[in-house]
């Protein structure tokens, strides 16, 4: 006879551990500036702010007044506008050139990594190419090319990436295609798709999240150094790398210029390593739990 | 207690903090080991016994909570300095730990790992502590010694490596040696030569041995007493014969019976234990196995039954209805 | 089931003919199964025992094509599984299912029990989620478990014992005919394993069930089986019914696991093992009987010559020269 388990209701419904982890205060300011900077990016438009490219020539370098909040830039131009518009440039470039690395990196790693055998060293091999060229030169070369704007920018950053992801997402599938619900799901006939999708993704997912997170904090920097060199978004449309280039001239003079996207490229890459960190240590710890 | 005991556990318990709270992992525990004497530990997963282990080797955790005292040679562990203690381990203190893979250290030679343990305790100078390691390997049953000398563990199989931590217990001439689950990662064939090669060292070394398993068939044999833990408590405890004969304490009785014989017909139903181990972090009132107990009644559920002890002082039982006592009782 | 034609049911529903299983590891060869042929009829349960490396659980995973193997056929019902593939193949393994040795590694953390349970009646096209819902609660009830309070629940929340039965749970919502169990119980706790080899023996009476039941711990496979093979590095040294195979072993191998056992007999003194050594490698297997460099037994024959499976009791055969019992 079947020995039940009598004693299933008080087991299962005392619930899975209460996560406790420590989101500290640190946690929490990174959200909110995030979410500042999004929000003030999206509504620049909205905003009423003056023009970020209307210049005037007798206000320039001029300290922070009523009309501008943060004073002007070299070239009489609103540096408060300039900095929320040039919000828009980093996060715009810095989210959306990591999507692209994680959508094909992600796919090409999960492949290699279930498949094996010679489309595995194929795409590694690749990758490897991909990896070995300098990036700022390669994406020189590009923009040289095909010309300076910001979508050339966000594929050829994106591209970069890929290398990245792709390795994430393979050793994530590695590991756990050597577990036994994956063979228990070949056992039960289904198709590779199914796998993949079902079993394998969303257990590669967590990983390749957290890290993208952390993607998106290294592009806003790789951006901002290819603007300070103006290689990056072209002039008038402001980026806080070229606004930092634009401000070593005025250091002497008007340090602010140089020193306010410095400030807030240093914060937004700050929050989003720290909720990138924080999402990985969540994530990790879960798969042991019992 | 025993005067002459070796080891004397006094009241032992490990409290753990844990996010869902206080786990008493070993709850008041008593146990002595004589001079050349073997003591079996018997209890499934999270009865306690590898906490146990630790708390007489003071290795815990570092937030665990140790109270009661743990008496070694005379010397209380507990309040030993961590200098005396750490001089002590390794020399008079030996473990032999379950997984051999994980115990021994991947990157360092098989020999570098015995000679740095014989120069450490015993100040031997290298060619000494090189002879010395060979004669050890060749003891515990390596065939070529010289050459397993400069072979990494990874490059031995299971058995081997469990041969090489113990010639790496064993080679300060340790006092008490804790096996803890030494055999339980290696086949039965392994297993029962690793058991001899451990019970032929114990009674050439006149060592005192305390045993560590979830087989009540490893202990049977083996072993001069035996102490069975369920839920961080020693339920029940006495010389080995007598606990396979007269056994007291109903969990004891049920774990023997859940094993299946090999002398058994196919297909005989096995007498399962219904409902499974209790989980540390939320204690149950009264005593632990009561709720998978066949014979429990009413004071079971309300109070912790202290051990007592019978007749014949060494068999001791936490349990209101013991069988084969009061043979009324028996459901 | 619909559109496989049922052969006679006295043929054995499972028949391996010489299956050779080989897989390379850093450019050398391991040769996990070397020519194994056994038959498991309907209604039986076959024990397959051997110890680490013998190659027990690549067999089964061959039998059920995780692993392609080199050479030999795999006959279920009737129909050679090792020519097929795709669909055809994956239609035959839903009357074939798999039970595996860790419980909690088998679950894909990340999904519902409820979802892990009704997977395979989704792979299998079981379109109406109200029908596999009634059958999911039917399985699960069937292995003890409350639907209504473990559906909803993911893995991590059970215990090992809970875990392998809502594998086996998975493993009955198909209704499958046969079930290879590899080393089900191994990693759980004594108490909880009579309850797990109980429930196998329940499932099997009530769902009419054929088991191929892969362990190392001969007791437990001599619980449940009718019929025992001895594995021993890739080759079968014995098989025959359990009773008569453990009474009366006839070879030295099997002899030499029985022997090995710990027995909870105080009055039982083991016996001086005979220090035997260790296992050879599956890369480098000797030649002729696999065993000779352990056997008491062996001489010049067994170096030279492979023993094949010889009957030497009524059902009993054993691929021995010098078998402990004589052919008759």
């Amino acid at each position: 006879m079947a020995t039940l388990e009598l004693t299933i209701d008080e087991d299962v419904v005392a619930g899975p551990v209460a996560r406790k982890r420590r989101l500290g205060p640190l946690f929490w300011a990174a959200i909110v500036w995030m979410i500042f900077v999004f929000a003030a990016a999206a509504l620049a438009s909205v905003l009423p702010l003056p023009s970020p490219t209307d210049m005037d020539m007798l206000e320039r370098r001029a300290p922070a007044s009523m009309l501008h909040w943060l004073g002007t830039d070299g070239l009489g131009r609103d540096e408060l506008a300039r900095l929320i518009f040039g919000a828009r440039i980093s996060l715009t470039v810095g989210v959306c050139a990591p999507v692209i690395g994680i959508t094909i990196g992600g796919a090409l790693g999960m492949l290699a990594g279930y498949f094996r055998g010679r489309f595995e060293q194929i795409v590694v091999g690749s990758m490897d190419v991909l990896l070995a060229f300098p990036p700022l030169i390669l994406a020189l070369a590009v923009t040289a090319y095909l010309g300076q704007s910001i979508l050339n920018l966000t594929c050829i950053l994106g591209v970069l990436g890929i290398p990245t992801f792709m390795r994430v997402a393979r050793a994530a599938t590695l590991t756990l295609t050597r577990r036994e619900f994956v063979i228990a799901a070949q056992a039960l006939g289904a198709t590779h798709a199914r796998i993949l999708l079902r079993e394998l993704l969303p257990n590669v997912l967590l990983p390749l999240l957290a890290f993208f997170l952390l993607g998106v904090a290294v592009f806003i920097v790789v951006e901002g150094a290819l603007s300070f060199l103006g290689l990056g978004v072209p002039p008038p449309i402001s980026s806080w790398g070229s606004m930092i280039g634009e401000g070593r001239e005025s250091l002497d003079v008007a340090p602010r210029l140089a020193f306010l996207p410095a400030i807030a490229m240093f914060l937004t890459v700050l929050s989003f390593n720290l909720v990138g960190d924080t999402l990985r240590a969540l994530t990790d710890p879960r798969q042991g739990a019992l | 207690m025993n005067q002459s005991a070796l080891l004397s556990v006094e009241d032992v318990s490990v409290d753990l903090p844990t996010p869902r709270g206080n786990l008493r992992a070993v709850d008041r525990v008593d146990l002595t080991v004589g001079a050349g004497r073997t003591l079996g530990v018997v209890g499934e997963s999270g009865c306690g016994k590898t906490m146990l282990s630790r708390a007489v080797l003071q290795l815990l955790p570092k937030k665990a909570k140790l109270s009661g005292r743990v008496m070694f040679d005379g010397q209380d562990l507990v309040r030993l300095d961590p200098e005396r203690l750490r001089k002590l381990r390794g020399r008079s203190l030996a473990v032999v730990f379950q997984d051999p893979m994980t115990s021994l250290n991947p990157v360092l030679t098989i020999g570098t790992q015995l000679i740095e343990t014989l120069q450490e305790h015993l100040e031997l100078d290298s060619q000494a502590a090189k002879a010395r390691s060979v004669e050890l390997l060749a003891a515990v049953g390596i065939p070529a010694p010289e050459q397993r000398l400069t072979q990494y563990p990874h490059q031995l199989s299971g058995g081997m490596r469990q041969r090489v931590a113990i010639a790496i217990a064993l080679s300060c001439e340790p006092k008490l040696l804790i096996a803890d689950e030494p055999t339980t990662a290696l086949d039965v064939t392994i297993q029962a030569q690793i058991l001899d090669l451990l019970a032929r060292e114990q009674r050439r070394r006149h060592m005192a041995m305390i045993l560590i398993t979830h087989d009540l068939g490893v202990v049977a044999g083996r072993t001069d007493e035996v102490a069975v833990m369920y839920a961080g408590r020693v339920v029940e405890r006495a010389p080995t014969a007598a606990l396979f004969k007269n056994m007291h304490m109903p969990y004891t009785e049920a774990l023997l019976a859940a094993i299946p014989k090999i002398d058994a017909a196919p297909h005989t139903p096995l007498p399962a234990i219904s409902g499974r181990p209790p989980d540390p972090t939320r204690p149950i009132q009264g005593c632990s196995f009561s709720p998978r107990c066949r014979y429990a009644a009413g004071p079971c559920h309300r109070e912790k039954p202290a051990l007592t002890a019978t007749e014949s002082a060494d068999h001791q039982y936490a349990c209101f209805h013991p069988i084969q006592l009061a043979a009324g009782v028996d459901a | 089931m619909q559109d496989l034609s049922p052969s006679s049911s006295r043929d054995p529903l499972l028949k391996v003919e010489n299956l050779v299983v080989e897989y390379s590891v850093g450019g050398r060869i391991i040769h996990a199964v070397s020519g194994v042929s056994l038959e498991v009829a309907r209604g039986e349960t076959l024990g397959l025992v051997g110890e680490s490396g013998c190659g027990k659980s690549t067999l089964g995973r061959a039998v059920l094509q995780l692993r392609r193997a080199v050479s030999g056929r795999v006959l279920f019902d009737g129909h050679d599984l090792t020519a097929m593939q795709g669909d055809a193949l994956r239609k035959m393994r839903r009357r074939v299912q798999l039970i595996f040795q860790d419980p909690i590694a088998s679950l894909n953390p990340r999904r519902r029990i409820g979802d892990i349970v009704a997977e395979p009646l989704v792979i299998a096209g079981v379109a109406d989620p109200a029908k596999r819902q009634e059958l999911v609660s039917e399985v699960l009830s069937a292995v003890g478990l409350d639907p209504g309070l473990v559906a909803g629940r993911l893995p991590h929340e059970f215990s090992g014992g809970q875990c392998q039965r809502i594998c086996i749970a998975r493993a009955l919502v198909l209704n499958p005919e046969f079930i290879i169990c590899d080393e089900p119980v191994s990693a759980l706790d004594v108490s909880i394993r009579a309850q797990i080899l109980n429930l196998l023996e329940d499932m099997k009476s009530r769902f009419g069930l054929t088991l191929l039941f892969i362990a190392h711990d001969l007791a437990v496979v001599k619980a449940v089986s009718d019929r025992v093979a001895v594995m021993y590095l890739g080759r079968l040294c014995e098989v025959g019914p359990s009773e008569q195979l453990f009474a009366h072993p006839a070879h030295p191998y099997t002899a030499l696991l029985i022997e090995a056992i710990p027995v909870p007999d105080p009055d039982v003194r083991p016996a001086e093992s005979v220090p035997v050594g260790e296992p050879p490698s599956p890369m480098a297997p000797p030649s002729g009987c696999r065993f000779r460099t352990r056997c008491p037994r062996a001489d010049q024959r067994c170096r030279d010559e492979v023993p094949e499976l010889r009957p030497v009791a009524p059902d009993q055969y054993v691929a021995c020269h010098h078998p402990l019992i004589a052919a008759g």
